[in-house]
């Protein structure tokens, strides 16, 4: 019974991978990920939700099972163009759902956006017949959405940009370019991932992505920062050895703080409504793709631009100042 | 890093108990908080619409308008100032957003200018300090003067006639009986309406969607609407359309006798004589003399009521109206009549509003939200904890402790700040359980190193926490810039996220800090004069040998 009071440490130490050696692989890994994630977005594109399309989205409920194909064709014959019909997964006990999408309309002569689009919903909402109640209406007006689609992307942008100057003035410029590098490749991937399996990219997947910035770079931080102890201790190593060092050390720290989140998300996942499936699928597959890159991409990176090897006691001692001001922790220099 | 200082302990456990007392009445029933004593906090977190099941209307103000009014206005003063300077005009219109005025003597010119530049105000107040004047006049070619509004003057105006609205709308949604309504403004230009446990908007929309600006307008004596066709509007006059119904168009003054806003009282009735819907209004005191004065000198001419620039009916005046109170027919029904009543009643709008956004959730599909939330944060919180414990043993517990005063400072800090929770929200706080216990999966791993590479127990958990704090602020710093981003830049479902997100990584700081330190602290102090064994299971390097260490 000693383990619940000391609990299990059951991943392996003080593993030397030769990751940096093998760095091509990697590299060779995410490009090829990178191009198939640049060529869906620029051949399939992104399927957009309400929030960046415009249109309206109707959620419905029905006690018993929904006939997709009939409700599409019943709606199909409206008349008020592009309509989709996806059966969603409901909570347990409570029926089956379908969300049902309506394009946005073309105003008329005499009739505005907003009313040629209340119009449609009220076609929409007379054809679903009895058994249906509906559960959920958003509607997005052409200005909305493309507002929402400039916010977004100036979202991501700005905090990238906010996180590469705070990493440029807690390291160096290096740690930043490659910080930033192997975020954009985190994000540029997730995105990719949604043109792949064609889930719906709705604001709610915007902030998914911004938090897996701030948490994707919240695991390179982690790695970077033994990077800098490690450059002050050892002053001669080599910085292929000293990179795959610091990485092989914050291991089992870099796969485990990312397990702790990746159990929780994995929660709303499995239990969430469809509002949060994207979001939460967004989140899961961050979470991976950022572990992936802070072990496996940031890192060569850094050997790329190169790094300075003078680390003084002065520059952000604050975090080892017990270290700074002692004895080095080890005489032996783990060489291998 | 292993003192605390009393004072310190006894705040830290002081800051737990103020949590709960914060978050204990966010769970008990509005009406059982209220007979609470009042020493006990009372401050509940909101559930948003996304949970309690409502209606979100974004509404557009049509900035078009109001510039348009605002320019009608300018071309009457201009025209009043010059006539009282006793300066003769020749024409004064309005092209390309600004108003000409072409005067009888080019001489006049510079004293023309003078009068008008009198129009002009300062924009900006007091408190944002002053941005120039709202108008710009200058001397044109032949006599010409043009006025042309300021950007910041426009603004000023737009900003003015938003804070209109929102009174406006406010009014009649609460003529709907609807009590929770928040009406915010949002940009410039916007205005968010939610209503809680709203369904069906199509009534709040129709009610909103006119600005129901009644207008009393004198009609030309001699010439009919036809006539002006062909020729041109007299100056001072011009042709309404009639509204939807039989209503012919009227050649009228456009400048009205009197405007809705000074309406008294505004009422559905029915008609005596013929039993159709109509409105009975009364005038306030300056309207009712305006009017009086009106219908004395214009006996048995017409004159037409105008509603958004629409004439809805153009009655024949037998008596002078002094009673300061009359009746609008114009083919009404019951519910048209009863709806311009309260438009009428709620003040007009200064500009149209447009629905650009809505969003409206059934309250069935809140409470299956608010159970999937619960379920979740349920069950990853188990996982996590299951994890921990498995992984930390005893530290792991401290650190589950941690988290679970993590989410109960989340909750406080919204009771007392007074923020919603969403749905987005609550998976912002599932997010934090997992970042919470990440710091000390930090900490605990590098006690872990430490241990191994030979430290005491009790200077591994020393070091482990001191080395492990940098690196925690680091990597939590970052998200919490994305977190502010998201909240500065995000509407609606992001800002609900960005809230708990930003809070939970306060607190995650805080608690992994304070609470889970001071737990160990406590544990080593309890350990005290026994032999201190390693808290972690840690597997040696081979070349080092294993022992106890006495403290």
């Amino acid at each position: 019974m000693s383990f619940l009071f000391k609990g299990v440490d059951f991943f392996p130490h003080d593993t030397r991978w030769k990751i940096i050696e093998r760095r091509y692989i990697f590299i060779g890994i995410s490009w090829a990920l990178a191009v198939l994630a640049a060529v869906l977005l620029m051949t399939r594109g992104l399927n957009y939700g309400v929030d960046f399309k415009g249109g309206s989205l109707i959620e419905v409920q029905s006690k018993g099972a929904i006939d997709i194909g009939d409700l599409r064709s019943r709606l199909d014959r409206l008349g008020i163009g592009d309509v989709q019909v996806q059966a969603i997964a409901q909570a347990v006990g409570s029926g089956s759902g379908a969300l049902i999408r309506v394009a946005q309309q073309v105003p008329t002569k005499d009739l505005s956006e907003e009313k040629v689009q209340a119009a449609a919903n009220d076609k929409v909402k007379g054809a679903l017949g009895a058994d249906l109640e509906v559960r959920r209406i958003e509607i997005v007006g052409p200005t909305v959405s493309s507002e929402l689609k400039r916010t977004g992307v100036i979202a991501v942008v700005a905090s990238m940009f906010g996180i590469l100057l705070y990493v440029w003035f807690r390291f160096e410029w290096q740690f930043a370019v490659a910080a930033i590098l192997a975020l954009s490749h985190d994000v540029f991937i997730t995105v990719g991932m949604f043109s792949l399996l064609w889930y719906e990219f709705d604001l709610s997947v915007v902030a998914a992505i911004l938090t897996l910035a701030g948490y994707s770079i919240n695991d390179t931080v982690v790695v970077f920062d033994r990077i800098r102890e490690n450059l002050r201790r050892y002053k001669r190593m080599p910085l292929i050895e000293l990179l795959n060092l610091s990485i092989n050390e914050t291991l089992s720290r870099t796969v485990l703080t990312s397990v702790t989140t990746a159990l929780a998300v994995l929660a709303l996942y499995i239990f969430g409504t469809a509002v949060i499936h994207g979001f939460s699928f967004a989140m899961l597959f961050g979470i991976i793709i950022g572990t992936y890159s802070s072990i496996f991409v940031a890192a060569p990176f850094l050997l790329l631009f190169g790094v300075k090897r003078e680390w003084g006691g002065t520059a952000a001692a604050a975090p080892a100042k017990s270290d700074a001001a002692g004895k080095p922790r080890r005489e032996n220099v783990p060489t291998k | 890093m292993l003192h605390f200082t009393r004072w310190k302990q006894i705040a830290i456990v002081l800051s737990v108990l103020v949590g709960i007392a914060f978050v204990v009445p966010s769970f008990f029933a509005k009406e059982t908080v209220a007979n609470w004593p009042w020493f006990v906090p009372h401050q509940q977190i909101s559930l948003g619409l996304d949970l309690r099941g409502g209606a979100h209307l974004l509404l557009s103000m049509e900035t078009a308008d109001v510039r348009k009014d605002w320019l009608d206005t300018l071309r009457d003063d201009a025209r009043r100032r010059l006539r009282d300077a006793k300066i003769g005009i020749s024409s004064v219109g309005i092209s390309n957003g600004a108003i000409q005025v072409r005067l009888a003597k080019i001489e006049d010119s510079d004293a023309a200018l003078k009068e008008l530049r009198g129009l002009a105000q300062q924009t900006g107040d007091l408190i944002r300090g002053f941005a120039g004047t709202d108008l710009d006049v200058r001397k044109a070619e032949g006599g010409v003067i043009v006025i042309t509004p300021t950007e910041a003057g426009l603004q000023h105006r737009i900003t003015d006639a938003i804070s209109a609205a929102i009174e406006t709308v406010r009014r009649r949604v609460d003529f709907t009986g609807t009590t929770e309504a928040q009406i915010v403004r949002q940009g410039s230009d916007r205005i968010l309406v939610q209503v809680p446990g709203l369904q069906d908007t199509a009534p709040l929309k129709e009610l909103i969607g006119k600005t129901a600006r009644l207008t009393f307008h004198e009609v030309h004596p001699t010439m009919s609407a036809e006539e002006a066709r062909k020729t041109r509007p007299p100056t001072g006059y011009r042709i309404y359309p009639g509204s939807d119904r039989e209503e012919a168009e009227q050649l009228l003054r456009e400048t009205p006798v009197v405007r809705g806003d000074e309406l008294k009282t505004a009422a559905p009735a029915f008609d005596q004589q013929t039993h159709e819907p109509i409105i009975t209004f009364t005038f306030n005191g300056s309207g009712a003399r305006k009017f009086g004065d009106f219908t004395k000198t214009h006996v048995g001419m017409p004159f037409a009521i105008v509603l958004d620039d629409k004439v809805i009916s153009a009655p024949v005046i037998r008596d002078a109206i002094l009673g300061g109170s009359g009746q609008i027919s114009g083919s009404f029904t019951v519910e048209t009549a009863n709806q311009l009543a309260i438009q009428l009643r709620s003040g007009a709008l200064p500009a149209k509003l447009t629905v650009i956004e809505e969003r409206v959730v059934g309250a069935s599909l809140g409470q299956d939200s608010i159970e999937a939330g619960k379920l979740a944060a349920v069950v990853g919180g188990i996982a996590v904890a299951a994890f921990m414990i498995f992984a930390y043993g005893l530290l792991g517990v401290f650190a589950v402790i941690g988290a679970a005063i993590h989410v109960l400072f989340v909750l406080a800090i919204m009771a007392v700040i007074g923020s919603t929770m969403t749905l987005p929200g609550i998976a912002g706080i599932v997010l934090t359980i997992g970042m919470a216990v990440d710091a000390n999966v930090l900490i605990n791993e590098r006690i872990r190193e430490e241990l191994r590479h030979g430290r005491t127990p009790i200077s591994a958990i020393e070091t482990g926490f001191s080395r492990a704090y940098g690196t925690i602020i680091d990597s939590q710093l970052t998200t919490f810039i994305a977190g502010l981003v998201m909240f500065w830049l995000g509407s609606g479902p992001i800002r609900g996220f960005a809230v708990t997100l930003t809070l939970g990584i306060m607190t995650t700081v805080y608690t992994a800090f304070t609470i889970s330190r001071l737990l160990v602290v406590w544990w080593l102090n309890y350990q005290k004069g026994r032999k201190v064994e390693a808290p972690l299971a840690y597997k040696p390097p081979p070349s080092w040998k294993t022992g106890g260490v006495r403290t």
